[in-house]
């Protein structure tokens, strides 16, 4: 028999984070700081919207870039929250989470023996969605002198004449790093003068705890080099709705559109119905939320500073990267003894890229009184390498 | 500084001072001296544990009652309330708009005890007009906390 697989596809590696997981489920009582969605439930008048579209019997296709109504909110809401102006027929469409996007947006973009640069540590699909679109995955290892931040110089440094598109992981999963206005436009410049394109990851863009998010879009001249992505997962706490979005210029949009209608044809139904209440009234519960996560980030900060554990003050997403490097462990040794002797499940940094050695992804989407019993227990495993 | 406080030892009065300053990154000393300011203000008029005797061996019995009372010379509904709100089976007493005057919560140990309680000293009160009784037979949710079954974490233990 032939061989029945395709060569690119059997070349990419399963994410490291699989490999851990199978160890984690085989451990009985084990608490987990290793989630990347909230812990809150959809709030209920969103899950409500749902409902209320099934028993109304809305189960039907949409139209594969998503409801009018439902892009007409996403529109005003990104006039509203980032300044920018996108026309809700041409440049915005409906995905599958903003993993989808991510997918497509490469596809449409990417000719064989392009260079993507990705800064890392971050989201696992950056470099496999890469490959499988014929692109050159190049990394740029980011360093936590700079808080995790993209500087003009470390791009600078990676740019060839095959350089076409940039991604943009902020604020970052598993750093919980931003970029601000300035970062911003230090980089801007260089996109402009090399003529490269942005992929803007802006899945956790509502959750900022210095400053509101800055979406490279509103810089002046990159909204036509831009392919935003963002979702309602992290924000509204619907990471089961399987819903995101793009806003993108046409020229590359519309192609995007042709990837979507063949591969997907449209969002889940239900979900874009919910998705519509969720941007029209859900802006208190996306401050309720936020409240919360910050009352965590800050007990945690303090928390690992007390242990000894380095930590550089993370100001988005829901998690935190302490270093370890003074314990003279891999960050695969530190987890794996860490979750044998106290049970606690804790994700290496290395899960996001080879960056991320030395240091943990720990994920403060828990209740204050789950990471207090995390902590405690880390606290002991901490003095017992250090010999107390 | 105060509204946050408040926002938090409301959900959790157990938390240490030095634990809620941590989480407002505030100083320890300075939320000490919010809180005490608050205390002797009356904002802050006492810490509860908040209990789903249904859990328990104990028997408790809780009654609303709605009071109807004609508030005379000299005697406002503040007076009428205070007569009511002395007794120290009653846990809660509200002035209410609409077609009653005061909801007063009562609790008691036996049903028994609850009815001797309406007979013999609420319609007693001269002011009193009338009163319903409603018995409470389920607490569902109090205090903005549901009160039945925990909610459980359903998340994969590790996700990207």
């Amino acid at each position: 028999m032939r061989n029945p697989l395709s060569d690119t596809i059997v070349k990419i590696q399963p994410s490291g984070i699989r490999k851990f997981f199978d160890v984690v489920s085989e451990m009985k009582g084990a608490i987990s700081l290793g989630v990347g969605e909230p812990d809150f439930d959809t709030p209920w008048h969103i899950r409500e919207e749902g409902i209320y579209s099934l028993e109304k019997g809305r189960t039907f296709y949409t139209s594969n870039a998503g409801l009018k109504e439902l892009k007409i909110e996403i529109c005003s809401y990104l006039k509203r929250r980032m300044d920018l102006e996108y026309d809700c027929n041409s440049e915005v469409m409906v995905t599958v989470g903003g993993s989808e996007a991510i997918d497509i947006a490469l596809r449409a973009m990417l000719n064989p023996g392009d260079e993507v640069l990705i800064p890392q540590p971050s989201y696992v699909s950056y470099v496999p969605c890469t490959l499988l679109a014929g692109g050159t995955p190049v990394i740029i290892e980011l360093e936590e002198k700079d808080e995790f931040r993209l500087t003009k110089e470390k791009l600078l440094e990676k740019i060839t004449p095959r350089t076409k598109v940039l991604i943009l992981p902020f604020p970052n999963n598993p750093t919980g790093a931003v970029m601000e206005k300035a970062d911003l436009e230090a980089i801007a410049e260089v996109i402009e003068e090399k003529d490269l394109f942005v992929l803007s990851d802006e899945i956790y863009a509502e959750l900022t705890y210095k400053g509101e998010h800055v979406s490279i879009a509103s810089i002046p001249g990159m909204k036509e080099r831009t392919v935003l992505i963002n979702g309602f997962s992290k924000a509204y706490a619907m990471t089961g709705w399987r819903l995101g979005y793009a806003a993108a210029p046409a020229v590359i949009l519309k192609q995007m559109l042709k990837i979507h209608q063949y591969a997907i044809m449209c969002a889940p139904t239900t979900s874009q119905y919910a998705a519509i209440e969720a941007l029209r009234n859900g802006d208190e519960d996306i401050a309720r939320m936020k409240e919360a996560y910050d009352e965590r980030r800050i007990y945690l900060l303090g928390a690992f500073r007390e242990l000894g554990m380095d930590c550089f003050e993370p100001y988005g997403a829901f998690y935190m990267f302490p270093c370890i490097k003074r314990f003279g462990m891999t960050s695969d040794e530190f987890a794996n003894r860490l979750l044998r002797e106290e049970k606690i499940a804790i994700v290496p940094g290395t899960a996001f890229g080879d960056s991320g050695e030395g240091y943990l992804r720990v994920s403060y989407a828990y209740s204050l009184e789950d990471l207090k019993k995390a902590i405690g227990r880390i606290r002991r495993f901490v003095e017992k390498l250090d010999g107390k | 500084m105060r509204e946050r406080i408040l926002a938090v030892i409301e959900k959790n009065s157990k938390i240490s001072v030095r634990e809620l300053a941590d989480l407002l990154g505030e100083k320890e000393a300075a939320v000490a001296a919010e809180i005490a300011e608050m205390e002797s203000g009356h904002i802050i008029c006492g810490y509860h544990t908040l209990i789903n005797w249904d859990n328990t061996d104990e028997e408790k019995v809780i009654a609303l009652i709605e009071v109807k009372v004609t508030p005379q010379r000299e005697m406002g509904f503040d007076k009428i309330a205070e007569r009511i709100y002395q007794y120290s089976e009653v846990k809660a007493v509200y002035l209410m708009s609409g077609g009653y005057d005061f909801t007063v919560m009562l609790e008691a140990k036996t049903m028994r005890a609850v009815a001797q309680f309406v007979a013999e000293k609420l319609s007693t009160i001269d002011s009193v007009l009338s009163t319903a009784t409603h018995f409470v037979l389920k607490k569902y949710k109090d205090h903005g906390t549901v009160l039945c079954e925990g909610p459980q974490d359903e998340r994969m233990l590790i996700v990207p």
